[in-house]
């Protein structure tokens, strides 16, 4: 055994050794990386639903080759499943009874939809009733139970849970945008503990329906330059007018770095460090000096043992509304210095959209795939840069450079931020 | 490994439920042996609901503008972590909530029913669903009540309110996520990569749209208030309880040294998922369970603090479990504390470890539920308490606290 199966201070080296992507550019990582390393936008005109008269008509929707599966959690557990077989399958772990150890799935909450009210609003055990009383006159005919199924909080985990057969109690977590980092910071945590030797981080959104765009719409997060949709994500220019939302999901598996080296699994690279921090100034806005957004990535930095400089490129939250890239750009000053002058910076979000829950676990998947294949992913629409945020913006077309080193950002509306410090294989 | 071996203690504790606000007020409520408190059997009948009792919210939560920015279960989850942390000694100190990290337990998604009703009127008027959804929500829909409905809103509530920073996770699945987040709670702390963490969390159970969501897998009491043990001739079911449950733990070293005194420690802790696509697989789940967290305790006389709702299969597959710990050697002593408080879901794991640590700090644990056949006395001093938690859908799990000799004044 060497002496690189143990950090600085003590812990399991955590290994990544097996990886799957679903965006609106495709289904699997190959499809993906094609369409990105060419700055390909997937966002486009929503179509599963009417949208005339909304000021938001544009997402990053995930196509099914059969079609919409008919709800989000649906979907959220089609994209998931689909990662994960891709990622067990790299990993060489698809002989095995089950997965391993645990699972921790970042996932939206759930809700009933419109079409299921409707259903329940049109059963005939609720006639003469109003409202949510008919609902429920309906539910207690038991001819709903499948909807039950459908529109738990622990459907999606469950569901995942029956198709991978992880270790104990799958996990459902949130901590909205940030949601997917802190997925996998809970499984290298559990690996660091030595409860397990192995994790399944997954994030997963399908959030595009009708009332979601809405409500975002209703907080003016949203940008409303719909034509064309694929200019409309511009994380850093000066016209950012908003976050467009989109679908997706990525897993990792994620190993100690001896378990992967002992039954010979390539390490595609390592979670070298994990830090968050909460903030308590506002609902939607971060604290106008930036306190949490900066102790999150100092923490992260601290807990990989990383000096600033060690940071090679920074994938960005980058969201493009115009606070955030803003706050995100005055945080990366405060704790990178001088030394991110010198770093590239990108944003997958002007290709892919916000894909809210799954967004931090894409990232990890797409920052991995950046440090194999020595090329970084443009911010695409960085016509012109913000004079406020004076970045090295990996601009509109796809940058060469050996890459070893990923700090890779998650902020959350309700202030829960959190950052990796993601590497490449020892 | 991160450092493998701290002790647990609970620190602090928050409740909030229809038998009031507070510790004292619910032991009280125990103690008393009685049936159940604020039932409300009118306002969402067929089913009973156990409604909150009467609280000023703005005693932990001082700005009315945070109290027009939460809706009901978000004003429960911030008021019983306020309380959980004036327990601990740790409200307003600054430098210890800066280092006090944050674990929730959440549902949430809570609905203007009035805006839904309209909408739903409209579509079956014009038969067309989301052009008359398109039409109507834009105006009908306060931007802030999709704050309300976000998981993890409870959890920013509790930061930005309380200013519990260091770091902020919620877990969602029903049950599930109190199991999860006393877990991660736990196992962190004792790893020592957390020394202090605010785990619990809230439920408003009286909202029907939350109702709705339970009884489309018809897991609702629709009937006159039984303990949960005497329900399943009729089929079984649940009566949800509002409440907040929310906990200071918190490393033995840490409360030391800032002089803080525990309730009980926390032992063990495991949790599962049966399949549940047979009958007896949650029986066996607990068994296994059990003997993780119980590895070596020879048989003894032992509390049972049970999470169970009434639901079936899940309810009499414990009960099964329960009384084979008999033929163990174990002499079971359980309580339900649904029956009383009603079932808090999300709450519930979190709300069986505090009513756990109050018995185990005075050493007595308090009488069975008024009127039930299934919950023995016990008269000996209690020194360890189960605490069991069965998802009414998916879930099992099972923790284990014990008395600590240098506990708070009760």
């Amino acid at each position: 055994m060497g002496n690189n199966l143990k950090d600085a201070q003590g812990r399991p080296v955590v290994a990544v050794t097996g990886m799957g992507l679903v965006t609106s550019l495709g289904w699997g990582k190959a499809a993906n990386w094609a369409q990105l390393a060419l700055g390909r936008s997937g966002i486009r005109t929503i179509t599963r639903f009417p949208t005339d008269g909304l000021r938001t008509t544009i997402a990053g929707t995930v196509t099914c080759a059969d079609g919409h599966p008919g709800s989000t959690p649906e979907l959220t557990f089609a994209m998931a499943r689909s990662a994960a077989e891709e990622a067990l399958i790299q990993a060489g772990m698809t002989e095995s009874p089950g997965f391993p150890g645990p699972m921790f799935v970042a996932t939206p909450p759930a809700e009933l939809e419109w079409p299921q009210r409707k259903a329940l609003f049109e059963h005939p055990s609720g006639e003469g009733l109003q409202g949510y009383d008919r609902l429920l006159a309906a539910a207690r005919t038991g001819d709903f139970k499948s909807m039950f199924e459908t529109f738990q909080f622990a459907t999606v985990a469950d569901h995942l849970a029956t198709a991978l057969a992880p270790r104990g109690l799958p996990v459902s977590v949130s901590t909205a945008c940030a949601s997917g980092a802190t997925a996998i910071q809970l499984g290298v945590e559990a690996i660091r503990r030595g409860e397990t030797d192995a994790a399944l981080a997954i994030g997963t959104d399908s959030s595009v329906q009708l009332e979601a765009l809405i409500r975002f719409s209703l907080l003016s997060a949203l940008s409303t330059r719909n034509e064309p949709p694929q200019r409309a994500s511009r994380p850093f220019s000066k016209g950012r007018d908003g976050f467009v939302m989109a679908e997706g999901a990525g897993v990792l598996v994620l190993e100690s770095l001896e378990r992967a080296q002992a039954r010979g699994a390539k390490c595609l690279g390592i979670i070298r460090g994990c830090g968050e921090m909460a903030d308590d100034y506002h609902r939607t806005r971060s604290k106008p000096d930036g306190t949490a957004i900066i102790g999150a990535i100092r923490n992260a930095l601290r807990d990989a043992g990383a000096a600033p400089e060690e940071i090679d490129y920074v994938n960005a939250h980058g969201t493009s509304t115009p606070e955030n890239d803003k706050m995100e750009y005055l945080s990366l000053k405060a704790v990178l210095g001088d030394h991110l002058e010198v770093t590239p910076v990108s944003s997958n979000k002007s290709m892919i959209g916000h894909t809210l829950s799954a967004a931090g676990a894409i990232e990890a998947v797409l920052s991995f795939m950046m440090i194999e294949n020595s090329l970084l992913l443009p911010t695409i629409n960085y016509d012109e840069p913000d004079p406020d945020i004076p970045l090295d913006v990996v601009a509109n077309a796809a940058r060469r450079g050996i890459v070893r080193t990923v700090l890779s950002n998650s902020f959350g509306f309700g202030g829960q931020n959190a950052a990796l410090v993601l590497a490449a294989a020892p | 490994m991160d450092n493998p071996t701290q002790e647990v203690w609970v620190t602090g504790i928050g409740l909030l439920s229809c038998a009031g606000e507070g510790t004292a007020a619910h032991m009280g409520a125990f103690d008393q042996g009685v049936g159940p408190a604020h039932i409300d059997t009118q306002g969402f009948a067929p089913y009973p609901v156990h409604t909150l009792a009467a609280i000023d919210m703005s005693r932990q939560i001082a700005k009315k503008s945070d109290l027009r920015q939460m809706e009901r279960w978000q004003h429960i989850g911030v008021y019983a972590a306020g309380l959980a942390l004036e327990d601990a000694g740790i409200a307003h100190q600054a430098h210890l909530l800066a280092e006090t990290h944050l674990i929730v337990a959440a549902g949430s998604g809570e609905r203007d029913a009035s805006v839904d009703a309209k909408v739903l009127e409209a579509i079956v008027a014009r038969g067309d669903t989301e052009l008359s959804a398109k039409e109507i929500l834009p105006t009908a829909l306060r931007p802030t009540l999709f704050l309300a409905q976000l998981s993890n809103l409870l959890a920013g509530n509790i930061s930005i309110v309380h200013n519990v920073t260091a770091s902020s996770r919620t877990f969602m699945g029903e049950e599930m996520a109190g199991l999860s987040a006393i877990e991660n709670a736990v196992r962190r702390i004792a790893a020592g990569q957390a020394q202090i963490i605010l785990v619990g969390g809230a439920l408003n159970a009286e909202r029907k749209d939350l109702l709705l969501g339970y009884e489309l897998g018809c897991n609702l009491w629709p009937g006159d208030y039984a303990p949960v043990w005497q329900r399943h001739t009729a089929g079984g079911g649940l009566i949800p309880g509002s409440a907040g449950a929310f906990l200071v733990l918190e490393a033995r070293a840490h409360a030391q040294e800032r002089g803080a005194r525990p309730y009980a420690s926390v032992r063990a802790i495991a949790t599962d998922r049966a399949r549940r696509s047979e009958p007896g697989q949650i029986r066996r789940i607990l068994q296994q369970l059990f003997r993780q967290v119980v590895p070596d305790l020879t048989p003894m006389p032992l509390a049972i603090l049970s999470g169970a709702s009434g639901t079936e299969p899940a309810t009499q597959e414990e009960r099964d479990f329960l009384n084979n710990l008999d033929t163990d050697g174990f002499t079971p002593a359980v309580r339900a504390f649904g029956s009383r408080l009603g079932h808090t879901v999300e709450a519930h794991f979190p709300l069986g470890i505090a009513l756990a640590a109050l018995a185990l700090n005075r050493g007595a644990l308090f009488p069975p539920s008024a009127g039930d056949i299934f919950e023995d006395a016990m008269t000996t001093q209690v020194e360890r308490i189960l605490v069991t938690g069965v998802g009414h859908w998916r879930g099992e799990g099972m923790a284990l606290l014990e008395r600590v000799d240098v506990g708070r004044a009760s």
